[in-house]
């Protein structure tokens, strides 16, 4: 569904992303995660087709992206820019939705359901300012769902909300990623995150950046903030993920031979 | 309640009113009239007429009328270009590059200097008087709206390029609610603008209205009349912007609540 | 990126001028009453080496000149001791509401009738109508100096004059000049109103009127031009003097701008 070939990017002469690949088959839920500043962001942003990448090739459903592919969304981490300040949640959900040429009424309705999935059925007629932050960050999930990609990118969706509203809004994307079939990629600096919520945990590089690891997560499709995180499988795999982004170099060969 | 605080708050005003008239009495100088007899010749010009006109005499109707409506004119007109011509500059880098100097210049010629060649050019005073107005007043307006369209969140922008919002969309959705903060801040000074050049073009360039009268009372000696005129000036830039202040808050409530919780 | 700019703005005056010439050259408008752009800026030349025009401008940038600088002496001062003193900025308050919104230029009949001289008057009206923005400035300025950096003065002993002097002022300083900045601005305009309203020997003001009368557009526009221009640098120079002043000042909007 999404391949991402040797992707080469720099800013001037300064690299960031220094031949990345990343693979994710229809349905798949791969998180990313580096270090702060190595280059998460504009992964991203080639991605969505926001920047144009120095070198390599990003492919979604076999196509290069060469403008913004219109069967994508993106959830920004900045819950209060991530929303028009001047429209209600349910305008802010319902607005991209002309593209998919519906009228106001039907806009109107797939908005409400999509408010409706993520628990904000009472908020639609409110506005920003009047939520808190991981409200604002639900509607912005809300929009991308309304907007039936078949691709979800996520840049740290959930780094500037508290670590309560983060459990919750992880729990979210798990359930509505799995009941869409979307494929999603999600990326954070956070390992626990990477490790709970992925189907598989790519691992970056500081700057430049390059794959270090690409591991499977393998804790089976229900899982549970408090019983997860308690598994020996998850504490193991974080400590890998957690050493590799530290710059360690992967221990998969100790860990294959308990 | 209300009104201990009001006399808390206002009380330097009939202070200086009465101390205003007394001084003025024992003066006896032509040129400074008592308060009460500005405020008593204010009422005999304007506010003596039938009541079936709000009690506005015939002089009120040929002072505030045309007065008002270039003011409005002239306001609206260069609200409508300066926003138009302000969003087009911001959305392009390279226009911009190319009008700025040009911008700067046109900011910082007096308009009042222009005054005697509008006049020259246009020959009648009301075209003259609207595009001294216009040419006074359009620059604040046009550069905070080039600075609000500027200076649009990038992450703003980013979301309507990956929802594929169309130009239109993006432009009366995004980026004009957007600027609209600055763009009212730019609405508001060019206001208070207005009424500065109205007058001085209804003194330079006159036939009528508010400026006219002004001049026209200092010539002919009337004082009162005169202070009159400074007084229901004064009055009438703070209606002005009291009622935009008003609208304002109405428009951008979004804004003064974004602002607060962030 | 410099070079590329200042080249399209280059590039841009020269585009106006051109444009305005062969909009000239076809006749469509007649050039008695707006003449041909090379006429106007070969009037703009000849203003250089008229002695008349030099001698005008300069009594205009006299006026100028001392009126700002008693704007300030008067302004700031004011500012200051209003905005140190709660209690009598909400006194004045409704004083000030009142008197800022007269347009400015109203008061120039008034001050014709009391001063004789027109140095005085020019200087008088400037003083008043530039004075607002400073003022305003300063009261919003000391009103919001870091309640924190007060307080850590006070708690070392320091006396509320010594604290207004070493942290309030120095941090409502950029505003300060923001304000001055503006107020200059604002002193052009009643520079030229008041010589146009009242009259006199010398002035731009003057100068325009009497070019004017004698049908002689080119050299008002020329003129105007070269107040344009003298706006231009000496805002530019404020600009750059505030800059440099103010290099710690990290670029919050002022209060009025
Ligand atoms: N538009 C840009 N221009 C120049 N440098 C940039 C730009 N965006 C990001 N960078 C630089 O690229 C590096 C990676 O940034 P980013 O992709 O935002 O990292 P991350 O999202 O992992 O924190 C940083 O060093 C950053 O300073
Ligand atoms: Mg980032």
């Amino acid at each position: 569904m999404l391949e991402i070939t040797d992707l080469v990017h720099s800013y001037g002469s300064h690299r960031v992303l220094d031949g990345v690949s990343i693979r994710a088959a229809e349905g798949e839920l791969v998180c990313v995660v580096g270090p702060s500043g190595c280059g998460k962001s504009t992964l991203l942003r080639s991605v969505a087709g926001l920047i144009r990448p120095t070198g390599g090739r990003v492919l979604i459903g076999g196509q290069p992206v060469d403008r913004i592919p219109d069967n994508l969304a993106v959830v920004f981490q900045d819950y209060s820019r991530s929303l028009y300040p001047w429209m209600t949640a349910a305008n802010n959900v319902a607005l991209p939705l002309r593209r998919r040429g519906l009228d106001r009424r039907r806009r109107r309705e797939a908005a409400t359901a999509a408010l409706d999935q993520v628990g904000l059925a009472d908020a639609a007629d409110k506005y920003p300012w009047e939520m808190s932050g991981g409200m604002q960050q639900r509607v912005s999930i809300a929009r991308a769902l309304a907007y039936r990609p078949s691709l979800l990118l996520m840049d740290e969706p959930f780094g500037s909300v508290d670590a309560q509203t983060r459990e919750d809004l992880e729990d979210l994307v798990l359930r509505v990623c799995a009941h869409h079939g979307m494929t999603t990629l999600l990326i954070t600096h956070d390992i626990d995150e990477s490790v709970y919520v992925g189907d598989r945990v790519v691992v970056l590089t500081r700057s430049p950046a390059r794959v270090a690891a690409d591991l499977p997560v393998g804790l089976g499709d229900s899982r549970d903030q408090i019983a997860t995180r308690q598994l020996d499988a998850f504490v193991r795999l974080r400590a890998e993920v957690g050493r590799l982004v530290r710059g360690g170099s992967s221990t998969s060969t100790v860990l294959e031979k308990h | 309640m209300n009104v201990i605080r009001a006399v808390g708050r206002l009380w330097l005003v009939p202070v200086t009113l009465v101390v205003w008239e007394v001084a003025t009495r024992a003066a006896e100088q032509p040129f400074f009239p008592p308060p009460s007899a500005t405020l008593a010749r204010m009422g005999e010009m304007w506010l003596s007429g039938p009541p079936a006109h709000l009690l506005l005499t015939e002089q009120a109707m040929d002072d505030f009328g045309p007065s008002l409506a270039r003011l409005f004119a002239g306001w609206a007109l260069a609200a409508v270009l300066g926003v138009a011509a302000g969003i087009a500059i911001g959305c392009s880098p390279r226009l911009s590059g190319y009008l700025d100097p040009l911008i700067h210049l046109g900011r910082a010629v007096p308009p009042p200097l222009l005054v005697p060649f509008f006049l020259a050019l246009l020959k009648l005073s009301t075209p003259a008087q609207l595009t001294t107005i216009v040419f006074g007043i359009i620059w604040p307006i046009l550069l905070n709206t080039i600075d609000g369209t500027r200076t649009v969140d990038r992450q703003h922008l980013e979301t309507a390029r990956i929802f594929g919002f169309s130009t239109a969309q993006r432009l009366t959705r995004v980026i004009v609610p957007a600027a609209m903060p600055k763009i009212f801040a730019g609405l508001r000074l060019a206001l208070s603008l207005a009424l500065i050049l109205l007058i001085i073009a209804e003194i330079l360039a006159g036939s009528g209205g508010l400026g006219y009268r002004l001049l026209t009372a200092q010539r002919t000696y009337l004082y009162t009349d005169m202070w009159g005129c400074l007084v229901v000036l004064g009055l009438l830039g703070y209606l002005l912007n009291s009622a935009f202040l008003l609208m304002e808050r109405r428009v951008l409530a979004w804004h003064r609540n974004a602002r607060q919780t962030t | 990126m410099e070079h590329a700019r200042v080249l399209r703005g280059v590039a841009g005056v020269a585009g106006f001028l051109a444009a305005a010439e062969v909009v000239g050259a076809t006749g469509l408008i007649d050039d008695r009453f707006l003449p041909r752009m090379s006429t106007i800026l070969r009037g703009a030349a000849e203003l250089l080496v008229d002695q008349e025009f030099l001698a005008d401008a300069r009594a205009s940038l006299a006026a100028w000149g001392l009126g700002l600088l008693l704007t300030v002496a008067v302004s700031v001062p004011a500012g200051l001791a209003l905005g140190a003193l709660p209690p009598v900025e909400r006194a004045v308050r409704p004083l000030i509401e009142f008197l800022r919104p007269i347009p400015s230029v109203a008061i120039i009949p008034l001050a014709i009738l009391i001063f004789s001289d027109n140095l005085h008057l020019r200087v008088a009206v400037i003083v008043y109508a530039a004075s607002w923005p400073i003022v305003i400035n300063t009261i919003y300025a000391l009103r919001d100096v870091d309640p924190l950096a007060k307080e850590t003065l006070r708690s070392f002993g320091f006396g509320p004059m010594s604290v207004l002097l070493r942290v309030a002022l120095p941090s409502a300083a950029p505003f300060i000049a923001t304000g001055i900045r503006v107020a200059a601005g604002t002193a052009v305009i009643l520079v030229v109103s008041a010589e146009l309203l009242a009259g006199g020997a010398e002035g731009i003001g003057i100068y325009i009127t009497e070019a004017a009368s004698g049908n002689r557009m080119d050299l008002m526009l020329g003129a105007a031009l070269w107040a344009g221009l003298f706006g231009v640098l000496s805002n530019t120079a404020l600009v750059a003097v505030e800059r440099r002043l103010f290099r710690w000042h990290d670029v919050r909007t002022g209060a009025a701008r």
